[in-house]
């Protein structure tokens, strides 16, 4: 007797979209239990992660800003997925992003050096995502070598060279020895929507890159190869598509859209280069493209709602003294759920007896 | 290999296309047709390359709609809706929407492998119809099948692949259930030898 997973042969639209909410209120179940084993009253904790964030005005925002960089870099992991490319590395061409553009900030600071500053760097930052995103595709094209495991171990590799650089050639030499770069001047830096707010211009990026990437795939003959390189390989290269091609260009734009959003942030939120600029943007980003649906406007919503989670275990980790690494757990256990509800509503499981086998495909 | 007079042996798929090439693959599903996409996307599929559906890079959808509607029309393709997703097609109603895309597009060469395999009696019918249509108005048409009555029908010539070698070809009328077996079998119809394999 065998336990198989058999694709099931009708699908659904409607349950297509259930299926991350599904997921959702399977993770809030569990979050319940685990709150209630911590010892904490599970309906104030969820009160604090789900409901606290979004009553005052600062938290609202704050929760766009956090939703920004995870939205960027998840339109352009959706790319890379339904083209069957697997980008894991957002994280590492996130930083080598915010490297290259900080490049331009710490050799202009205290020049008189004018606007062209910022754009400059958002330009270096994302052609400096896409290069490294690059190595990987490249080794997988020429050498057929595992993305996910190229991709993955750079994150590594940005990481240890960005703590090189601030602690090293970069650091502020009025820093009292912290290991950050000076802050970055104005012209350096991303304007505020709101004066005195934390909005910033960054939130309106997303958006457009959010709308770009609605239209290239729903009306765009690059958009239709890179759904249709992922849904039907063969039938792909029977239309004339290059796969191996596609695999170089949504690794390059996922990773430019990775590293826009690494000097967004580094230029506008925190405002200077540091180790740990990220809480794991370009992992969670992975989570929001799948709880999106690899679709643009489902990204946009599973973006906020992801930042949501981010915002609401500070809000708990301070009211309710739970430990932060709480929100690293639920949205683990959310990937978890929503791979496993995908994988249920595609396939059935079914049990194979060998003795009671039927032979097919006798014509 | 040359088509109208350009040679095209390393051309991509889409020059090819361009040329005016066209090929039915032998199966429908995640071959010939993405399943889960819709029928205008698989109009799209091979015809993005020179029918007019693509203007600047941007998909026009009215233009593989209208292939849609066209093949549904002229090959009497049965479906629910206007465009539904190739895999809810029955085989043989997908085979003619197949067929009939690339007929459409007017090719000048067409490949077809098993252009009726699996596909119910009218929609068969159908389908060697328009073959035969396509190369009266003077395609050349090349059909890769194992059903001999099928090529009896519909062929001007036959020739037989044996271990990667393709015989010299014979007029249909020619072509006998025996010479063709002995060619299947692998001999190679000398002179001699054939008039022996017959008379035995």
């Amino acid at each position: 007797m065998q336990l198989v997973l058999e694709k099931r042969a009708e699908r659904s639209g409607t349950i297509a979209l259930v299926s991350p909410l599904i997921a959702i209120g399977l993770t809030i179940l569990t979050m319940v239990i685990l709150f209630a084993i911590l010892g904490k009253n599970p309906l104030l904790a969820l009160h604090a992660y789900f409901i606290a964030p979004l009553t005052d005005g600062y938290s609202l925002q704050e929760i766009a800003v956090k939703a920004t960089p995870l939205v960027m870099i998840a339109i352009g992991l959706s790319l890379c997925y339904l083209a069957n490319a697997w980008n894991i590395g957002a994280e590492g061409q996130f930083l080598i992003g915010a490297v290259a553009g900080s490049w331009i900030a710490v050799r202009t600071q205290g020049t008189d050096a004018g606007a062209w500053v910022l754009p400059a760097m958002l330009v270096l930052a994302a052609a400096a995502g896409a290069l490294y995103a690059l190595i990987p595709a490249i080794c997988k094209v020429k050498f057929g070598a595992s993305e996910i495991l190229t991709s993955l171990m750079l994150v590594y590799v940005a990481d240890l060279f960005l703590d090189y650089l601030v602690r090293g050639p970069w650091r502020d030499p009025h820093g009292f020895n912290f290991p950050t770069t000076a802050e970055f001047d104005p012209v350096a830096t991303v304007p505020l929507l709101i004066e005195g707010g934390r909005l910033h211009l960054g939130s309106i990026i997303a958006l457009l890159v959010v709308a770009a990437a609605a239209i290239l795939l729903a009306r765009t003959i690059k958009g239709f190869e890179i759904r249709v390189v992922g849904a039907a390989p063969r039938a792909a290269r029977f239309g004339g598509f290059n796969a191996n091609q596609l695999v170089i260009l949504t690794f390059a734009v996922s990773g430019a859209l990775a590293g826009l959003a690494g000097i967004i942030e580094v230029a506008g939120p925190v405002g200077h280069l540091q180790p740990g600029i990220s809480p794991g943007y370009g992992f969670t980003a992975i989570i929001v493209a799948f709880l999106g649906r690899l679709n643009p406007l489902g990204i946009l919503i599973a973006g906020l709602f992801l930042a949501l989670t981010f915002i609401g275990g500070e809000q708990a980790q301070i009211a309710m003294k739970i430990p932060l690494d709480v929100t690293k757990v639920f949205q683990g256990i959310l990937l978890f759920y929503v791979l496993a509800c995908d994988s249920l509503i595609l396939y059935r499981f079914k049990l194979v007896f060998p003795n009671r086998q039927v032979t097919r495909g006798a014509g | 290999m040359v088509i109208e007079g350009i040679a095209a042996g390393h051309l991509s798929i889409t020059q090819r296309r361009k040329l005016g090439a066209a090929f039915v693959p032998e199966e429908r599903l995640g071959h010939g047709t993405a399943p889960r996409m819709k029928l205008s996307e698989n109009a799209l599929l091979t015809g993005h390359a020179a029918s007019g559906m693509v203007h600047h890079g941007f998909i026009d959808t009215a233009a593989t709609l209208n292939t849609v509607d066209r093949a549904t029309e002229t090959f009497d393709v049965r479906k629910a809706k206007r465009d539904p997703e190739a895999a809810s097609l029955s085989g043989g109603n997908l085979q003619k929407f197949i067929v009939g895309r690339e007929i459409l597009r007017n090719p000048a060469v067409l490949v077809v492998s098993q252009p009726t395999w699996g596909v119910d009696a009218g929609a068969a019918a159908v389908i060697r119809q328009a073959l035969l249509d396509l190369a009266t108005a003077g395609a050349a048409v090349l059909v890769t099948s194992q059903d001999l009555d099928e090529l009896a029908e519909i062929a001007d010539r036959i020739a037989v692949m044996f271990h990667g070698r393709l015989s010299a070809p014979l007029a249909t009328s020619e072509a006998s259930r025996e010479k063709l077996g002995l060619l299947m079998g692998g001999s190679s119809l000398e002179p001699k030898e054939a008039a022996h394999a017959v008379g035995a």
